[in-house]
């Protein structure tokens, strides 16, 4: 392998929790910037990152995650059984939301489009779209096309794939 | 470090290319940095290292996109058209600031 600069990126977003959706984000942006070509993917519930619908309330995911802390990232270990008690994932969702405010990082509505104005391509899942009986209607504006995963191959030659 | 000179002036650059000491910068360093990296300085151009330089005295660090567009009023696809490929990296580094240290 040599030490080719990176010029293209295929980034598969595929989760659909807050946490799930924003690193995608943030590397598709950091790439634009970067004058790195990018095309995001978007499958499963990773493809409520893109419904217009619902792209603006996602919540991050209480429930399964042994590495939560509250009520910051350096506080105490919650148990996971408590992942589940109502209002948890709004209150972890509340905090994140309010930390990436300060940082700058914008809600996903609005990073989506900063991306797609930035140059970065907007991709949807063949599959998915067909199991979840979606319409081009129901996406945000900045969607190119609805893909199948050959299409998303072909339009990856060249590039590094990230699986997020 | 290195020193060279440009325009008849010594500039200090760090190892990445951005200038160290922003004293030693000045409109005619801008431009002949700005055509290093092929571009032209335009009003459009200016609009937005003003900016940064104002938000720098203010911050102490180069603003990033999503500042650029709210509170600069210079929008996302404005900032690509001006500074291709990195518009923050570039225009930071004509504007004779440090290498930006944010992901967004």
């Amino acid at each position: 392998m040599s030490d080719e600069p990176i010029k293209k990126v295929s980034i598969i977003v595929s989760r659909g929790s807050l946490e799930g959706i924003y690193p995608g984000l943030i590397m598709a942006n950091g790439a634009r910037m970067e004058g790195i070509e990018a095309n995001l993917f978007f499958t499963f519930f990773g493809l409520y990152g893109i419904l217009t619908k619902y792209m603006n309330s996602l919540k991050v995911a209480t429930v399964g995650n042994p590495a939560m802390r509250v009520p910051d990232a350096k506080g105490f270990p919650l148990p996971t059984w408590m992942g589940a008690l109502p209002g948890m994932s709004a209150f972890a969702t509340h905090m994140m939301c309010k930390e990436m405010d300060k940082l700058d990082i914008p809600p996903v509505g609005e990073f989506v489009e900063m991306i797609s104005d930035a140059g970065g391509k907007i991709f949807a899942c063949k599959a998915t779209v067909d199991m979840f009986h979606l319409t081009e209607s129901d996406f945000c504006p900045q969607l190119d096309s609805v893909l199948t995963v050959g299409e998303f191959y072909e339009l990856s030659a060249g590039s590094q794939i990230i699986f997020t | 470090m290195s020193d060279k000179t440009i325009n008849g002036t010594v500039v200090t650059l760090g190892e990445d290319g951005y200038m160290t000491d922003h004293s030693q910068w000045n409109r005619d360093i801008a431009a002949a940095l700005a055509s290093e990296e092929g571009i032209t300085l335009t009003e459009a151009h200016w609009k937005v290292l003003d900016f940064i330089a104002n938000d720098f005295v203010e911050k102490g660090v180069v603003p990033g996109m999503r500042r650029m567009n709210k509170v600069g009023g210079i929008p996302t696809k404005e900032l690509y058209a001006l500074f291709p490929d990195g518009p923050i990296k570039k225009a930071a580094k004509i504007a004779g600031y440090p290498k930006p240290a944010s992901c967004v």
